[in-house]
């Protein structure tokens, strides 16, 4: 049986050594990615990021026990959990199992930790891929937990159909965390270690953020009248989804089942309102995009003597040419 | 583009409470450019062998100081035998009396570490043992 088969049987080592294939970017690990595509698309991928000390490991280790023992019938739980690769060495430490000790010896949950490899936005090159292994090996709930880095991490909100902002009381400058682009990523956001002192200031600050790129209500002058209109009776084709935001203690499983509870009511809405579709186009075609310039690129070079292109390199070396003159260039020269 | 690491699983089994020898390995580890994943304190063979499972690992470091080496680790082993990862190389570090040592390469671990061990002679045995490449 090879190693495609198995994994749709069930294998856990089958998968475990597809998964090594598809990161390392093996040619056999792309093969079976054409071959398990046909089987992806039925998974709930769902991201969790925010900064370092947030306690994001704990939360996904508490929502994946509830998914399993709590939500009937149960979904197998598929979990990756990305760490940073030092820029130095290469190598890395994946630290996240040491809070998921509590999943092991379920044979319903499979946790895979991952290094970034290098690459920038809190995902690794390859997690993109190792979701849809997953995916098509039939686990139904997919968490993908982001570097910490706390800011620059959009690449998750492309990846996810439901995205988990974590904050936590008391980590400094409320707003500087939270401003760098992540809020509007937000499907849900999470206040985790609630049990801490500044709580209600994280809330409010969450809020307010919240208010100015959800405004519930349109405020303006017209002819010197204050008016007031709802947003929700402005624009109801607009059918929009306001992030709620939840409030956890992951370590003692507080405020869980409400959170597992909103991240269905998102799945509904998005399928509802056809987000869900909009957003599986748009992965998908950025999926296709990325994958055509690389081989457009690739082509292009194999086509193209080295001398010729180095010699054009060496003119926008000396500024003698422009890099747009120099791509039409070199266009040109291969056409004509 | 191809791209391999070597992965590596150091895990703590047994009841000491001791971490800074694991710790110490796993940061060496990962500064000669290899992908550790670090378990934490208090792993039994059976969680050790579902982590090296689902992290495909090449190699497993067992931190043992409690002096139950000689019933953790011959578990480790059959359990990672019975999950079909015969392939994956098994180092032990920590308090390991020198009569015992013979006993636990016997049974299959590749090399034995005690206090003192250079970082340098573990990094080198371990791309040895996975790469094949003459120590």
């Amino acid at each position: 049986m090879n190693l495609v088969d198995a994994v749709l049987a069930g294998d856990r080592l089958a998968l475990s050594r597809l998964l090594t294939r598809v990161e390392n970017q093996h040619p056999e690990g792309i093969e079976a990615l054409s071959q398990l595509f046909p089987h992806t698309g039925r998974a709930h991928l769902i991201g969790v990021t925010g900064a370092p000390g947030t306690g994001k490991s704990s939360l996904v280790n508490r929502l994946a026990l509830h998914y399993r023992r709590e939500v009937q019938p149960a979904p197998r739980v598929a979990i990756i959990a990305v760490d940073p690769t030092s820029p130095f060495s290469g190598g890395a430490v994946l630290g996240d199992r040491v809070r998921m000790r509590d999943l092991s010896g379920d044979s319903g949950i499979f946790i895979r930790s991952m290094a970034s490899r290098g690459s920038l936005g809190g995902l690794a090159q390859t997690t993109a891929a190792l979701a849809q292994v997953f995916d098509a090996a039939g686990y139904e709930i997919i968490f993908i937990e982001t570097v910490g880095a706390g800011q620059n991490e959009v690449d998750i909100a492309r990846l996810a159909h439901t995205t988990l902002v974590v904050e936590a009381p008391g980590l400094g400058d409320d707003i500087q965390a939270i401003k760098a682009g992540i809020l509007e990523i937000a499907d849900i956001l999470v206040i985790n270690k609630a049990d801490r002192p500044g709580v209600e200031s994280t809330e409010k600050a969450l809020r307010n953020m919240l208010e100015l790129s959800h405004p519930l209500r349109h405020v303006f002058r017209h002819h010197g009248k204050i008016e007031v209109v709802e947003a929700a009776a402005a624009a109801p084709q607009y059918n929009s989804w306001i992030p709620p935001i939840h409030r956890t203690v992951a370590t003692e499983g507080k405020g869980i089942a409400e959170l597992v509870e909103s991240i269905a009511r998102h799945r509904q809405h998005l399928i509802e309102s056809g987000d869900w579709e909009a957003r599986e186009r748009a992965r998908l075609q950025a999926e296709l995009e990325d994958l055509l310039r690389e081989t457009l690129l690739h082509q292009f070079r194999s086509r193209i003597a080295p001398q010729i292109y180095e010699q054009v390199l060496q003119q926008v070396l000396a500024r003698e040419l422009s890099p747009w003159d120099a791509v039409h260039l070199l266009v040109d020269r291969r056409q004509g | 583009m191809e791209e391999r690491k070597i992965r590596v699983l150091v895990a703590k089994p047994g009841l000491d409470g001791h971490d800074r020898g694991a710790k110490v390995v796993a940061r060496a580890l990962r500064d000669a450019g290899m992908e550790v994943i670090y378990t934490g304190l208090r792993q039994t063979p059976e969680m050790i062998a579902e982590a090296a499972l689902q992290e495909d690992v090449d190699v497993v470091g067992l931190s043992i100081l409690s002096g139950a080496h000689m019933e953790l680790v011959p578990r480790v082993l059959e359990l990672l035998r019975q999950n079909g990862q015969e392939h994956v190389k098994v180092f032990v570090g920590g308090i390991i009396p020198d009569e015992d040592v013979p006993r636990l390469l016997e049974m299959g671990v590749t090399a034995v570490y005690g206090p003192g061990a250079l970082t340098e002679d573990i990094i080198r045995d371990i791309r040895a043992a996975v790469l094949g490449t003459p120590a």
